[in-house]
């Protein structure tokens, strides 16, 4: 028996045929013949770290969205789904789309005309040293622990579904992520996503299409989840009027503060995981437009998440639980719903095309975090404090170094997740913690010409340790969330929800306060850098529908008749 | 519309060979499943989403190799 074979065991979902497993083979062959392709074209610093900043607003898109469609995407907001009803959708909606409009008609143009190198690099040129040092080392340590995870979901995932070991897919995923990442550097990272991309709509669309034909269409999938959940699960706002009302215990204004402006612009306009993918775009226009057709296709990703998480409660002849309850019952956990609905539908052949579609999305999700882990650890922590005189050369092979080094240490976060199951409920709370006060601190840098160096520095240590904070406070004491996310019906989303809010203003307000006694960086350093202070390029000469703003207005106005039309 | 990427094999030829060898793979083996049904009975069989959605896939990635084919000449 070929030894890879012999890895499987009986317990498991579904069971792969031949043609399934020849569909798997078929796409690490030609994701690691990409990485190959592409390798001689990775031999400068922003060949490797920027992908020459020549592409095409379309694959720049494509690749900000892939990126973030990762484990916890496909798996998490689908078991999201089946446990919260449509609630979910909000991350996907109002916890999305302006952000990435907003970063495409406000913040790209600072970003882009700067030309850093990444998110910490613009704050060293805009508050200095000390505030990129603080954000360089606190996104690394995030950025690792997100793809350790990531790797971990994807292994537990193949062993429930597949009844694969988890070592044998952690290493084989990530040896594969190492290699064609660190051969052909950013440029191998976004064709990859571009292609996981596809091959995850390819894979999942199957279930809402058979979804919705089995449950007798949208209008009789509502009356069965009322039946057996409640009709709460179905409206996206109509319950949110109160936080005992709805299944996630959160209020109407935690979604649209909290979620919509706090968490959601922290995570798109500043995550350096997503915003490296825009930066690689070609021109300022193609930069421009990226995010928008993220956005436009991002309104659209819930119809192979979110429905099947639906479709679940209306279809499926077992009741999924938390994993704690699975465990100990033996049952069917929330986390398994995608795979079981995928087992539902798909017979040999488009279950393999399945199965990768979650392979495609776990891997893109690590990809993503390496590339970007690469790019801060050797622009801003090794170039700025280990080696302040490092060539173009020298970065381009801490780069190929540190993909792999990087690749390890998510192996071991990996392995340390294993041990630690409840850091898998921290990963939302990690967002809280480095990417709502870091939004605070890049927003203020922009807009605010007044901002100082100190006040970016302390705002920002002070946003995240108040976090930190309010995050232990609860841990330690239960009742505390009452304070911290205003209800004691909170849910762990809710919580997480709350919490980057308050650590927002925290770090707006030390920001503020602190850059008022404190001196400013003179005007003239801040061309570039601050609205106000930038010569913005006209784009007069383009026509209407050629001009970022007017594909904004499409995507707001669909984005708003969706809104009503699931209300 | 997705234009190529220059000097370069296009990431579109890449994504048509995916979908095309895809393709191949899923309509064949929903063909093969006419004569002999899977062991793994799955709801709604009958509809053959293997043949419908493996030739759609086929069509695609044909026509994604045709158009951004590398072609001698061309940088």
């Amino acid at each position: 028996m070929n030894p890879a074979f012999a890895l499987l065991i009986a317990d498991r979902l579904v069971k792969l045929s031949g043609i399934d497993m020849a569909i798997i083979a078929f796409y690490f062959g030609l994701v690691l013949a990409i990485g190959f392709y592409l390798k001689g074209r990775a031999n400068t610093g922003d060949d490797f770290f920027m992908a020459g900043r020549e592409m095409t607003a379309w694959v720049a898109g494509l690749s900000f969205l892939s990126a973030n469609l990762g484990a916890l995407e496909l798996m998490g907001w689908a078991a999201a789904s089946y446990q919260y009803g449509i609630l979910a959708i909000h991350w996907y909606w109002i916890g999305a789309i302006p952000a990435m409009l907003f970063l495409a008609l406000v913040m790209m143009p600072f970003y882009y005309i700067s030309k850093t190198h990444s998110v910490p690099g613009y704050l060293k040129l805009r508050f200095g040293e000390s505030s990129r040092a603080l954000s360089a080392i606190s996104f690394a340590f995030m950025t690792v622990l997100m793809s350790g995870i990531n790797m971990y979901s994807m292994a537990l995932v193949m062993k429930v579904v597949l009844g694969w070991d988890i070592n044998f897919s952690i290493w084989v995923s990530s040896i594969t992520v190492a290699i064609y990442v660190s051969l052909g550097g950013l440029r191998s990272a976004i064709f990859n996503e571009v292609l996981q991309f596809i091959l995850i709509w390819a894979g999942a669309l199957v279930i809402p299409i058979f979804g919705l034909i089995e449950a007798g269409g949208w209008h009789n999938l509502q009356l069965q989840i009322a039946r057996n959940a409640s009709v709460e699960y179905t409206h996206a706002w109509k319950y949110l009027g109160s936080f005992s009302d709805n299944p996630m215990g959160v209020h109407w204004t935690g979604i649209v503060f909290g979620l919509g402006f706090v968490v959601s612009f922290g995570y798109w306009t500043t995550d350096f995981l997503v915003v490296q993918r825009v930066l690689a775009a070609k021109d300022l226009r193609s930069a421009k437009m990226a995010p928008i057709i993220g956005a436009a296709f991002k309104m659209f990703v819930p119809f192979i998440v979110i429905l099947p998480g639906l479709l679940g409660l209306a279809v499926l002849p077992m009741h999924l639980t938390g994993e704690a309850v699975a465990v100990a019952t033996g049952g069917h956990s929330y986390n398994e719903v995608l795979p079981l609905m995928l087992a539902r539908y798909c017979a040999p052949g488009l279950l393999g095309l399945g199965i990768t579609a979650l392979i495609a999305g776990f891997m893109s999700g690590m990809a993503g975090n390496v590339s970007a882990f690469s790019t801060v650890w050797t622009y801003d922590i090794y170039g700025a404090l280990i080696n302040k005189n490092a060539t173009d050369r020298q970065n381009v092979i801490m780069g190929r170094w540190c993909t792999i080094l990087g690749v390890l240490i998510s192996v071991g976060t990996a392995y340390l997740v294993m041990q630690f199951l409840s850091i898998m409920d921290y990963v939302q709370a990690l967002f809280s913690f480095f990417i709502a006060p870091l939004f605070g601190t890049v927003i203020l840098g922009m807009l605010w010409k007044r901002a100082s160096p100190a006040g970016g520095f302390w705002g920002l240590l002070a946003g995240t340790v108040s976090s930190i904070g309010m995050w232990a406070w609860v841990k330690v004491d239960p009742t505390a969330l009452r304070y911290v996310a205003l209800s004691p019906h909170a849910k762990d989303m809710a919580e997480n929800i709350y919490r980057a809010m308050w650590s927002w203003i925290i770090c707006v307000t030390v920001t503020v306060a602190v850059s008022l006694v404190t001196k400013p960086k003179p005007v003239s350093e801040l061309a570039g850098l601050v609205y106000g202070q930038t010569d913005l390029p006209s784009e007069g000469h383009l026509s209407l529908i050629q001009k970022p703003m007017f594909w904004a207005v499409v995507v707001a106005v669909v984005f708003v008749v969706l809104n009503f039309l699931f209300w | 519309m997705p234009m190529p990427e220059s000097r370069e094999v296009s990431i579109w030829f890449f994504i048509g060979i995916s979908l095309l060898v895809n393709g191949i793979l899923i309509l064949s083996a929903g063909l093969y499943q006419l004569s002999h049904p899977p062991d793994h009975t799955v709801v709604l069989l009958n509809l053959h989403a293997n043949i419908w959605w493996g030739a759609v896939l086929l069509v695609i990635g044909a026509g994604y190799c045709l158009k951004f084919a590398p072609r001698a000449g061309k940088s």
